[in-house]
């Protein structure tokens, strides 16, 4: 009886093939919409991937890509994870090389189907190896003209992880911006060698504060705990810290990864191919960054002249110079 | 000149140094606790990061924070008893499964962490431990608001090792497990058990690890980073080999890491790029060498650290 019920091998062909199509057939109808893998390789919480991870994700929620992602992929992986997401057919691959630029750079000549968009200290590789620079100076220098407003002490702390040019820059424009308004301005600066220690950048930002400084430029998450602890005001960097620590960061250098990301998906889309350099997307006039602050926790006056400066960098009649030399 | 020796008496300074130490005096005395009953244990990486991640999730999900500490001490004792079961009781190599227990430990919390706690922005935060001053003492010149105005798990850890060393050194208990990591045989002898007191050192030992890495989430910062732990629990290692294997000299081991790392971080300051910085990040690691140099002259090492005890084997 039970030879009744076994179909025809043929029919079973028939019927996977079926199917088969029927899986594939939303994969071709979905065709305009590309889908960009994110390529982390720390947890998302971190404030530079978590620019990029929300733009991603509000991205794919517009409708305008599909958006998957790794988290934690450690730099003996990395290049593992970007070869399984170019034979999945992913179409983009978002993420940072610093630590595996060669490799990387191998992978994308490789899959030369696949686009990639990657944070990087080098240039980028046609036809397909698009890099950035983080650059939010701009918006570091128009907090810096804020905390001169502020500070008591004229005495400026600032905490970074390591001094790499993306880094060095972001303190440099802040230096820069309260040397601008405060020229008796002191500087402070300690590096914690690391980018994941909050408690240390806590350590970091209270022997800042213990030297006079009351004013903390925050590059490293736990700066700003420093300064909540002593009662100062603190300066987020990247990303929106107002929440966090509300009575204690007055005003955010943020990044907005979005413009980037959409000139990447559109020469992606285009087939024009990434290989070239977006950092410019970075720059305020793109809306790449920009000074986000509480205006209540600011002198009324010193609103005046920041915007001023503000609308002549979005004009593009005030540059602020670019410094990647190790603050001192 | 005067500068560098004007820091070194600073308050700031010296409270800095006991927060940055509370995390090593646990961890220390947790490895010293192990390896003195004759155990190795390199999970302490992975057993501080875990209980980093449960002391904090604990909280944030409405614990309050001594149940925190208690759960990581709890996840520790658990992977204390994975290491010993494997180590003790199969006696497998200890190298291999503690560093097994530091990725499985890390990775581990990474992943529940996930699970628990949805993307966002920054991690979430807690209420953390707030100093806590001790009535009268707090007012003490210089050391009240240094040693007496720390958060109670600091208390905490400056009286375990007090204790550790109490127990170690003056009671039969310590005795015992003395003996075990020097000469299990012997122990044996004597009628004691050196599988259960070996598995029962371990276990206490991770406990006081998993709440060296929830001081870290609990008391020195609000939130949880999956790769907050940074290498402290290998600092400890070290700093057990430093401290001759004696909770009071870990004791002062932690302190004197603590205020090399305290020191350079406000060296920087005085220095800015004068002195690259990284000369700077290096003190405590390069002073801790030239101490372990120094100190280690006259270490006796546990005569049975990492050879496994099996019965009736000689």
């Amino acid at each position: 009886m039970t030879s009744r019920l076994t179909l025809p091998r043929r029919t079973l062909l028939k019927g996977a093939a079926a199917v088969g199509l029927t899986l594939s057939a939303p994969r071709l109808m979905a065709q305009e919409k590309i889908t960009v893998a994110g390529l982390h390789s720390s947890p998302v919480e971190n404030a530079w991937n978590s620019r990029m991870h929300e733009a991603l994700v509000a991205a794919d929620k517009a409708g305008a890509i599909n958006y998957v992602f790794s988290e934690g992929v450690s730099a003996t992986d990395y290049g593992r994870a970007a070869r399984e997401y170019a034979l999945q057919g992913v179409q983009l691959i978002v993420g940072e090389a610093y630590a595996v630029e060669a490799e990387m750079r191998e992978i994308a000549a490789q899959y030369p189907q696949t686009m990639f968009l990657m944070g990087s200290s080098g240039g980028p590789q046609s036809p397909n190896f698009g890099t950035f620079g983080t650059w939010t100076h701009e918006a570091a220098y128009l907090c810096g003209m804020l905390s001169a407003s502020i500070s008591q002490t004229n005495v400026y702390g600032a905490v970074g992880a390591i001094p790499i040019p993306e880094v060095n820059m972001l303190i440099n424009g802040f230096r820069e911006g309260v040397n601008a308004v405060d020229p008796n301005a002191t500087h402070l600066v300690g590096f914690i060698g690391t980018f994941f220690d909050p408690p240390k950048a806590r350590e970091a930002g209270l022997a800042q504060i213990d030297a006079g400084a009351d004013i903390l430029f925050g590059e490293r998450i736990g700066t700003a705990d420093a300064a909540k602890e002593r009662g100062v005001k603190a300066i987020g960097s990247l990303i929106d810290y107002t929440p966090r620590y509300p009575e204690t960061v007055f005003s955010n250098a943020m990044w907005y990864f979005t413009p980037m990301l959409m000139a990447a998906v559109a020469d992606t889309e285009s087939g024009n191919g990434t290989g070239r350099n977006y950092t410019e997307y970075c720059l305020m006039k793109d809306g790449g960054n920009d000074i986000l602050f509480v205006p209540e926790m600011v002198p009324a006056e010193a609103i005046g002249p920041m915007e001023e400066v503000r609308a002549a960098i979005k004009a593009g009649t005030f540059e602020v110079p670019i410094d990647l030399s190790e603050p001192s | 000149m005067s500068d560098l020796w004007d820091i070194l008496m600073t308050v700031g300074l010296w409270s800095s140094v006991l927060r940055i130490a509370t995390p090593l005096i646990f961890g220390t005395l947790g490895a010293l606790l192990c390896e003195r009953a004759g155990v190795l244990n390199l999970g302490i990486e992975g057993i501080m990061t875990f209980g980093a991640m449960a002391g904090w999730l604990t909280v944030f999900n409405g614990g309050d924070l001594w149940t925190g500490m208690a759960m990581a001490a709890l996840s520790g004792a658990i992977f204390g008893l994975l290491h010993a079961g494997m180590t003790v009781t199969l006696g497998l190599s200890q190298h291999v499964t503690g560093l097994g227990i530091t990725l499985f430990g890390s990775s581990l919390s990474y992943y529940l962490f996930r699970l628990a706690v949805p993307v966002q922005g920054t991690p979430p935060t807690i209420e953390p431990f707030a100093p806590y001053p001790i009535p009268w003492l707090s007012d003490l010149p210089f050391l009240g608001p240094t040693l007496f105005s720390q958060t109670p798990p600091t208390y905490l850890a400056i009286g375990l090792a007090l204790t550790l060393a109490y127990l170690l050194a003056r009671t039969p208990l310590g005795l015992a497990v003395r003996m075990t990591g020097e000469n299990p045989h012997a122990a044996e002898a004597q009628g004691l058990d050196p599988i259960r007191i070996r598995i029962a050192a371990v276990v206490v030992g991770s406990a006081l690890m998993g709440m060296g890495g929830a001081y870290l989430t609990l008391a020195a910062f609000n939130s949880f980073f999956p790769t907050m732990v940074q290498g402290r629990g290998w600092v400890c290692i070290a700093l057990v080999v430093f401290s001759a294997w004696r909770p009071s000299r870990a004791l002062l081991g932690a302190i004197l890491f603590a205020l090399f790392d305290a020191y350079q971080l406000r060296l920087q300051t005085i220095f800015g790029k004068a002195v690259p910085y990284q000369l700077f990040l290096m003190l405590p690691y390069v002073l801790s060498i030239v101490a372990l140099v120094a100190m280690s002259r006259r270490v006796r090492v546990p005569q049975a650290l990492m050879k496994p005890y099996r019965r009736g084997e000689r």
